[in-house]
């Protein structure tokens, strides 16, 4: 059975209807939020926990259990810290900009309480600097809620004092990983800093801090309103609750979608996605949770659950949810390599293997794109990829690995083809 | 793509932007974003105000603007920052242009997601109008750079021309709103296909129908 | 004390070692480049990687994992084997094949460690990147090709020496390291970030393409640029110093020097005096040895004699010119060239008794007349820490560039008399309080008031922990000077006292800061190395050795005794300074007693007995009951940090540096290659 509209929790996914303050309450946010943080921060994050709720930046790390983390009280008198991931930068993932510029206050609201429960000061929200409209948009929202006395001083007339603050980034992928955002918001690049310490020990200025998604947050107090049962009634064990997914590609009629977590591919293409462009047989390939999971083959893929095991199952992974569909008119090896280019574009250039691996990994690519190279150097390429995965200070490393092994993996004898080609084009010219 | 690398230092870059300055309104602005941050803290602050300061040059030479030797300098000396950390930081993030760019900053997103869906299209049209990369059209109008995932990959492929964005293009789309900008129009920014709102699923939609007429609210239903 | 195993062996590691130290505690090398024991920890590296029970099962960096009760590390495992192979790969793919043509080879870890990690052969077939080069300065050439991103020179220059100048710019593979506009590197100890590079991107440039490490004799020795007496190393082929570097010293140096102590080396060889000169009408004239010392015996000054001592000299050749100006039967000697003239019956009073290991944990600070940074640039890095930790610093005196948040209080030494109410509550609500008292200031008479201050709030006291602290301070500039005061080169009126008593012979050391104008009735000694200011108001020249030629004994501003060996020859037919002194006293017909250097140490040892112990001399307790006045503005002596002694001034490296760095002279193209 298939999501209903009234189990969406961002109805104004579409922004048919204004982002604004009133329409939102309209659509049910704000609604006696005093009474939500009445619960206490023990119950709302064990509320959480029951939830299933596992992050939606890409790790799915469960909600609840980060939240408990956080220290319950203070020690040495400094502050807490929530930041909210809006940094959104993984290809194919395009999700948060559409909580943010048509329900941003979904977000707000969960800042609120998930700031409330974790005993924060603030929240900043960092949004990607090309985010430009919806930092706009985000920022009035914010301050309708300061207006409204939502956030800020005693908000929401609880009693707790609260404030939400908007941090533009400017360009830079790796600013999605939490440490190296929290750098950023320092006023320094985005370069991810050594674990240990964690952030929930030592994170934005020293102060313990707790990273979340956009979308972890912004369900957060739709999940307290309706109860963690009825999240936890989507999606199969370990896997719960709705789920925004982001098709791209070739499928007919591309879109941003709430489903039910573990909706089979199929179906999310078919219902949604007017399915494959050309039709099911045309399917090539999919990288179903954003470019830093492996693609997996279309036989594979097609009766797959959408959810954390069901894509590990088939050797990827759920990520973002951003599911990039690729049929038969695809150059699959251009597809990878563009994404190659991306991680080299992206890498911070702080530690060795991504610094110096990204851009020695995409030129092999290239050179494999176009046949150019000699099949023991696909054996070298894979053997780079792991020199690269596992080595590095941040995960931007395996991803840039990812895509490259799942290539080799179930298109090695379509690279083969390429320099036989080029081969034989080559002794011909002789 | 291009190879970003700093504007030279000269007599003249410091003739023209030696004595920059807050805008009044720009002032206040500063002084806002400053207070976002806690105490002691103010070099959180970065961001915003070389974002701030650029648009200000931009204000002032009628481009997007960028950021100037002198002009970090002063980024520097209001944040009571030693220079070579705003200048690390005005070098790491892609948003801020080093060297002067055009009217409009033409960023085509050529990553996959974008790129299966056409593009290539995109830039051979950027190309063919005669739009350099790293450096300014003949006529002052135009700059292009391909750029990575903009995050509009469910209405790819798009463009942002400054601060709007343009998605699902063709090429002839694209001429369309560059033309329109041309001609100093505001064409209308987001989806450029027939009928779209903005990501939903085109043509007949798959879910919340009733959110199109009106601000439905679903929690009778719960 | 956490318990781990690290290839299969137990050991008790201390508590906040990392994983990197457990290991090396149990003797197993770990490569690294971007780990350094005095910097904050990088990690960025990824050559340090072990395999850590439990954990990830994925290798972990041990320069930032802290050790903890129970890890299994193993460094000999294929999983590490695998890993760092892999790195030195990446390290070396973008890394150019010009070992030949480097002034790092030799003594370069990456080609050390990639023969010992690195693959026979490259599998790398793109093209190498070229970064372009980045002017530095005089000091530092760079090659940026070879940089690896390791930011040891960025860490440096922020947290040891405070001058936010160098940083990477740019990401990804395009990073680059640069100073701010490519502007030369202006802080008083920037070329150590050569010594820190593990490459060859960051040489020296005064040394390039002199040598290899191999040819080099290896001296160890003191530096005698300022009075903390960085420990040293000197470097020579032949008779040539070919360049110093710092030696490893915590409680002195840790492992830096100052720029001006490391290229003095340059103005070793430069404007030397070889042979002995006597003034004949008026002009200096070349003689020989025996003509010198006839010149000498003629002067026959009787007891009317005196002795100044230079800033440079070691304790040995004052010990000996003072046995001979007593031998003369006169008793005046000085080594205060400028005219100070503190009371010094009482040597814990002009010490700096804090130690400069122990002013790193004081907690607030009062400096008078002092401009640290141009004075003991290496005491500023310890400043620079105690304040990292926290300490207030209140500095009397014309405002400097401090590299640490610093108040002024003011110009006028009067301020000392009546210090403000905040300062004095923060000096009296400070468990470990520290009073620094410059020569600017001893030359106000701050000495006094300093002391009754150090009565007043209990500088001296007993800790919680039963250490004792003693935060009494005078910072000297001149290595000579604290031997100097402990041989008695001290007259109560200074050297105003010498020029009073017009001696018939004056008796210079190596002196080349003093108002020879003031001496113009007396025959002038110069024994010396440079043609400087002493050897240009001489009547007659006896060619002596610099530091580098004689073995010698110093003592820092601390009381730190120390001894420094030969390096090399003095040149010509210079000599070393005790066999001058003991071929006068034969000239003179007076017997020294002393006929060899182990002789002359062992007198010397006998009347002077902490002169013959390295280390802390103990000078007793502080004299009490003093009072005084200061009265003054306050001006620092040093005009040019760059100049301060005959060898820099010598030194053309130096010249450069003080033209271009402090005068704003145009950068030197370097010389084509
Ligand atoms: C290179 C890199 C980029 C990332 N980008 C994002 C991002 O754009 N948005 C995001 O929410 N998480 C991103 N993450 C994951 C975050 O580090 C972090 O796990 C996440 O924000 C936690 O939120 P969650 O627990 O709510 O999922 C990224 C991680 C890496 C390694
Ligand atoms: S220049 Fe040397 S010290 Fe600086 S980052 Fe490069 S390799 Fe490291
Ligand atoms: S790939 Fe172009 S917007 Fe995502």
């Amino acid at each position: 059975m298939a999501l209903q509209d009234k189990d969406r929790i961002f109805t104004n996914l579409y922004g048919y209807q204004s982002w604004s303050l009133d329409a939102a309450r309209a659509r049910g946010d704000w609604d006696n939020t005093k009474a939500l943080l009445e619960r206490g921060q023990d119950a709302i994050i064990q509320e959480i926990k029951d939830s299933g709720l596992r992050g939606r930046g890409g790790a799915g790390f469960p909600t609840g259990m980060k939240w408990s983390f956080m220290p319950k009280e203070s020690r040495d008198g400094r502050p807490s810290f929530l930041v909210i991931n809006a940094d959104e930068s993984e290809p194919g993932s395009c999700k948060d900009r559409e909580i943010i510029r048509h329900d941003p206050h979904k977000l707000i609201e969960g800042a609120l309480v998930a700031g409330f429960a974790m005993r924060a000061r603030a929240a900043y929200i960092y949004i990607r600097g090309e985010y430009i409209r919806e930092a706009e948009t985000l920022q009035a929202a914010v301050n309708e809620a300061y207006a409204a006395g939502l956030v800020g001083k005693n908000a929401s007339g609880s009693g707790y004092d609260f404030d939400v603050f908007v941090h533009r980034g400017a360009g830079a992928y790796i600013c999605g990983e939490e440490t190296a955002m929290i750098e950023s918001i320092e006023g320094k690049k985005g370069q991810p800093r050594l674990k240990p310490p964690f952030p929930a020990g030592a994170g934005l200025y020293g102060c313990p801090t707790t990273v979340n998604n956009v979308e972890s947050i912004a369900v957060a107090p739709t999940i307290l309103r309706r109860g963690a049962s009825w999240f936890s009634s989507f999606g199969r064990e370990n896997n719960k609750g709705t789920k925004l997914f982001q098709i791209s590609g070739h499928v007919n009629k591309p879109c941003v979608v709430e489903e039910e977590m573990s909706i089979p591919f199929s179906e999310l293409i078919e219902k949604h996605c007017g399915g494959i462009r050309g039709g099911k047989d045309n399917l090539l390939a999919v990288i179903p949770g954003g470019s830093s999971v492996p693609l997996v083959p279309a036989e594979q893929i097609w009766d797959a659950p959408m959810d954390f095991d069901g894509l590990r199952a088939v050797g990827s992974g759920l990520g973002t949810a951003a599911v990039i569909v690729m049929d038969k008119s695809t150059d699959i090896v251009r597809a990878i390599s563009r994404l190659s280019y991306f991680y080299k574009h992206e890498s911070c250039g702080q530690c060795t293997p991504c610094r110096e691996g990204t851009g020695w990994m995409w030129r092999v690519m290239e050179r494999l794109r176009e046949g150019d190279a000699s099949v023991d150097e696909i054996d070298m390429l894979w053997n780079v990829t792991k020199q690269v995965e596992g080595h590095t200070i941040c995960a931007l490393g395996d991803a840039a690995a990812w895509p490259i092994q799942g290539l080799i993996r179930h298109f090695r004898p379509e690279i083969e083809r390429r320099i036989a080609e080029k081969g034989a084009m080559r002794e011909a010219a002789e | 793509m291009a190879d970003r690398h700093l504007y030279p230092d000269s007599p003249e870059l410091r003739a023209r932007w030696g004595n920059f300055a807050w805008t009044e309104a720009n002032a206040a602005k500063a002084k806002e974003v400053v207070a976002r941050y806690p105490e002691g803290r103010q070099r959180s602050a970065v961001m915003p105000l070389l974002d701030l300061a650029q648009r200000q040059v931009g204000a002032e030479t009628n481009t997007q603007g960028w950021l100037p030797i002198p002009v970090m300098e002063f980024i520097a000396a209001y944040l009571d920052m030693p220079v070579i950390r705003v200048v690390e930081v005005a070098t790491f993030y892609t948003m801020y242009n080093l060297i002067p760019v055009g009217r409009f900053h033409v960023q085509v997103c050529g990553t996959t997601p974008c790129m299966l869906r056409g593009s290539d299209d995109l830039i051979s049209a950027c190309k063919k109008r005669g739009m350099p990369t790293g450096g300014v059209s003949q006529d002052g109008l135009w700059t292009f750079t391909e750029v990575e995932c903009m995050g509009n990959c469910a209405s790819a492929p798009m463009v942002q021309i400054n601060d709007d964005n343009y998605e699902d293009l063709t090429a002839e789309r694209l001429d369309a709103v560059l033309d329109a900008l041309a001609r100093g129009e505001t064409p209308k920014a987001g989806t450029q296909e027939p009928g779209r709102h903005t990501v939903e699923p085109s043509g007949a939609l798959s879910n919340l129908t009733a959110m199109v007429s009106e601000n439905h609210d679903y929690r009778g239903e719960w | 004390m956490p318990k781990v195993k690290v290839d299969g062996v137990e050991l008790e590691v201390p508590a906040g070692a990392t994983v990197l130290q457990a290991c090396e505690l149990a003797g197993k090398e770990i490569p690294r480049f971007c780990y350094h024991e005095r910097l904050s920890i990088a990690g960025n590296c990824r050559m340090c990687l072990v395999e850590v029970k439990p954990g990830p099962p994925k290798p972990q960096a041990s320069c930032a994992l802290p050790a903890s009760e129970g890890q299994e590390i193993r460094t000999d495992s294929e999983m590490v084997k695998k890993a760092r192979e892999g790195v030195m790969e990446f390290l070396l793919i973008n890394h150019p094949l010009d070992c030949p043509i480097c002034d790092q080879g030799g003594e370069c870890d990456l080609q050390d460690q990639s023969v010992a990690y690195g693959r026979g052969s490259s599998r790398y077939h793109e093209h190498k990147r070229a970064v372009t080069e980045k002017y530095m300065g005089p000091l530092i050439k760079t090659v940026m090709t070879r940089c690896i991103h390791c930011t040891r020179c960025v860490r440096f220059s922020e947290e040891i020496a405070g001058v936010d100048e160098i940083g990477a710019l740019y990401r990804g593979e395009a990073t680059q390291i640069s100073t701010y506009l490519e502007k030369a590197a202006k802080h008083e100890m920037s070329a150590n970030v050569i010594d820190l590079c593990p490459v060859g991107a960051l040489t020296s440039r005064p040394y390039a393409f002199e040598a290899r490490p191999w040819e080099l004799k290896k001296t160890l020795s003191i530096d005698v640029s300022d009075a903390i007496g960085a420990n040293i190393r000197v470097d020579a082929r032949g008779r040539e110093v070919l360049r110093i570097l710092p030696r490893i010293n915590d409680d002195v140096n840790e492992e830096w020097i100052s720029d001006k102590g490391r290229y003095m080396a340059d103005g070793l060889g430069k404007r030397r005096l070889d042979r002995p000169y006597i003034r004949l009408d008026g002009k200096l004239v070349p003689v020989s040895w025996a003509e010198a010392l006839a010149a000498v015996a003629k002067i026959a000054p009787g007891n009317s004699v005196a002795a100044v001592a230079g800033d440079m000299v070691d304790a040995e050749t004052m010990f000996a010119a003072k046995k001979l100006v007593n031998a003369l039967g006169g008793s005046l000697l000085e080594g205060r060239q400028t005219g100070l003239a503190y009371d010094c019956s009482n040597l814990a009073a002009v010490n700096f008794n804090t130690t400069l290991n122990g002013i790193e944990t004081a907690d607030a600070i009062l400096i008078v007349g002092s401009h640290i940074r141009w004075e003991a640039p290496l005491l500023n890095a310890r400043l620079r820490k105690a304040v990292k930790r926290g300490a207030k610093v209140f500095v009397i005196g014309p405002k400097w560039d401090t590299t640490f948040p610093a108040e002024f209080l003011g110009e006028d030494a009067d301020i000392l008399n009546l210090l403000p109410a905040h300062v004095w509550a923060a000096l009296n609500g400070a468990a470990r309080p520290a009073l620094i008292i410059g020569g600017a200031a001893l030359a106000k008479g701050a000495l006094e008031v300093g002391l009754s201050i150090a009565e007043q709030l209990k500088l001296v006291r007993t800790l919680d922990d039963g250490t004792v602290w003693n935060g009494f301070n005078v910072l000297h500039m001149a290595a000579s000077r604290m031997a100097s005061l402990m041989l008695g080169y001290a007259q109560k009126g200074g050297i105003a006292d010498l020029v009073a008593a017009k001696p018939k012979m004056l008796l210079s050391l190596g002196a080349d800061e003093v108002d020879y104008t003031k001496f113009a009735d007396s025959m002038i000694v110069y024994v010396g190395h440079h043609g400087d200011k002493g050897a240009h108001a001489a009547d007659v020249i006896l060619p002596a050795a610099a530091f580098t030629e004689k073995s010698g004994t110093y003592v820092n501003t601390e009381g730190r005794v120390q001894i420094a060996d030969q390096a090399v020859f003095a040149p010509g037919e210079a000599r070393e300074d005790w066999t001058i002194l003991r071929a006068m006293a034969d000239a003179l017909g007076v017997n020294v007693g002393f006929d060899s250097f182990d002789e002359l140490r062992a007198a010397m040892t006998a009347a002077v007995p902490a002169l013959g112990v390295e280390g802390l001399a103990d000078y007793g307790a502080l004299p009490t009951g003093v009072t005084g006045k200061a009265a003054g503005t306050i001006a620092y002596p040093i005009k040019d940090f760059y100049l301060t002694n005959p060898v820099a001034r010598a030194s053309e490296t130096l010249q450069r540096c003080s033209a271009e760095l402090l005068h704003g002279a145009e950068p030197q193209a370097e010389a084509a290659e």
